[in-house]
């Protein structure tokens, strides 16, 4: 498998660490008195994930080359990869 | 027909021209009582105990593809019940238990041989882990035996046990109980033994979807046509996700393919079942000759039953440094298993939010071994609604209240148990 790095080009899959599904999103600090009402929210984040068998949006880390995390969106049936993108303007989104 | 000396004698006298079909090819029933969706090892033993301890045997198995083409024919055929969580370590030792009486209750040779299961460590602090290892199962009445450098090489003399080692070996935990099993005998024969019962196991029938009204499941949609059903049973290992979800369940597991590599055969060379403790990689050998090794998960969700060529690379690699004489073995097969890997490496066994619903899976790469205990207390909750004590831990709410149980210590991280 190679993944296109938008920085480095086309490198070889042990150059880089998988980091797991991007598609969850990390619960904002709460603003809750019960954190027990945030349960739910971060039950989702931590472990609950969709699994598909299919087009798979997930990081990966650059590890040994240019240091990026990546979003990939690759198939898990048949590891071909459409789209590589820095996953440094998502975080930005989010925080915002 | 039971199988006996006698039948083999008749039979090998009348040139074996009629022994009969091992099971029936029914066509579905409009109703059951229980429909199991998977017919691998688990839904397989699941129909076997429920009609053998509760008596209900108006049952369908309903497997998309044929018997044994899933991870019951793809594992490294390891059984053993060497846990650290006591919660794994009863569990895994009432199925070592049941294999070790399963021929004789199946009528069928699953072929298990206890020629005993050694972990070697390598460092002071693994050598602590596999003492407490060894004493957590002791206190369960589980064998452990503590072994040093010098009883490895007794017990292995292949293993490289000098000080010149890549890294050098310090000593072992054996549980002398634990082996190996033909894993396909033990999908032949589950299967055998439930159809025997009355059970109907339907091959090239796939489920694509749940009859479910007001919170009740009442049968399912196949490839064959609707069916009928008071209780519906999942059990799809590395599909749990994908059947869950026509269910509009969301689980805590990821899809990762396991490989397992198998060498040409040599004449016998390798009588225990041995991993290596630098990185993961175990080996067994087949008792066609091939030595059978696993490694590492690829590291990525995958659906794809075949596995990537680094991580075949860094198992031979071990195998090389583990046993230097196996380096100049040439590999002749390798494939892949879909594990369903869950955030804690335990499986889980429970009902669902709709009733009538119920799921088994989450397995990881215990599957194999877990066939007998897995199909045992999951025919009990089915058939009671109540999770049988040994599986009473394994639910889907351990993650939300955080009794979640972490052999490995690793955080929600499914890719590294």
């Amino acid at each position: 498998m190679l993944i296109d790095c938008p920085w480095c080009g086309e490198r070889p899959l042990h150059e880089f660490t998988y980091g797991g599904d991007a598609n969850t999103t990390r619960p904002l600090e709460s603003t809750n008195k019960d954190p027990g009402e945030d349960l739910a929210a971060w039950m989702d984040h931590v472990y609950l994930r969709a699994n598909p068998a299919g087009p798979h949006k997930e990081y990966w880390h650059h590890v040994s080359g240019c240091r990026s995390w990546l979003i990939v969106t690759r198939d898990t049936t048949t590891h071909i990869i459409d789209q590589v993108a820095f996953a440094a303007p998502r975080a930005k989104e989010v925080q915002e | 027909m039971r199988y006996s000396a006698r039948s083999l004698l008749r039979n090998a006298l009348s040139g074996q021209k009629h022994w009969p079909k091992v099971w029936r090819e029914p066509e579905p029933k409009p109703a059951y009582d229980v429909i199991i969706v998977g017919g691998g090892g688990h839904g397989l033993a699941t129909a076997h105990y429920l009609a053998r301890n509760h008596g209900i045997t108006n049952v369908a198995v309903l497997e998309k593809g044929y018997l044994g083409n899933g991870n019951i024919g793809r594992n490294t055929t390891i059984v053993r019940s060497n846990y650290l969580c006591p919660a794994n370590i009863a569990f895994n030792d009432h199925s070592l238990k049941l294999w070790e009486n399963l021929s004789s209750e199946l009528n069928y040779n699953v072929m298990l041989s206890q020629r005993g299961v050694l972990n070697v460590f390598h460092t002071p602090a693994q050598r602590d882990a596999a003492i407490r290892r060894g004493n957590a199962m002791a206190l369960q009445g589980v064998d452990a035996v503590l072994l040093d450098r010098k009883d490895v090489k007794k017990l292995v003399p292949i293993i490289d046990t000098s000080a010149k080692a890549r890294f050098p070996i310090m000593g072992g935990l054996l549980q002398p109980r634990g082996g190996s099993v033909r894993h396909d005998a033990v999908a032949w024969g589950y299967a055998r033994s439930a159809d025997a019962q009355g059970i109907d196991v339907i091959q090239n029938c796939e489920v694509t979807g749940f009859t479910i009204e007001n919170g009740k499941v009442l049968g399912v949609q196949t490839s064959l046509g609707a069916i009928k059903a008071k209780k519906v049973a999942i059990c799809v290992a590395g599909r749990s996700s994908l059947v869950g979800a026509m269910a509009g369940l969301r689980l805590p597991i990821e899809s990762h393919v396991l490989q397992s590599y198998v060498t040409e055969p040599v004449k016998p060379i390798l009588d225990t079942v041995v991993s290596f403790g630098a990185a993961h990689f175990a080996v067994v050998q087949s008792d066609k000759g091939g030595l059978v090794f696993n490694g590492d998960l690829d590291g990525y969700n995958s659906y794809a039953q075949r596995g990537n060529m680094q991580t075949l690379t860094s198992a031979a690699a071990c195998a090389a440094s583990f046993m230097p004489c196996f380096g100049r073995l040439r590999m002749l097969r390798h494939w892949g298993g879909i594990n369903d890997m869950t955030m804690d490496g335990s499986p889980i066994i429970t009902k669902t939010p709709v009733k009538g619903l119920y799921f088994n899976g989450g397995w990881c790469y215990g599957g194999f071994k877990g066939t007998p205990a897995s199909g045992w207390t999951y025919a009990h909750l089915i058939a009671n609604d109540q999770p049988h004590d040994l599986a009473a831990k394994f639910t889907l709410s351990r993650f939300e209240t955080g009794l979640t149980l972490n052999e490995s210590g690793h955080g929600p991280m499914p890719g590294e148990h």
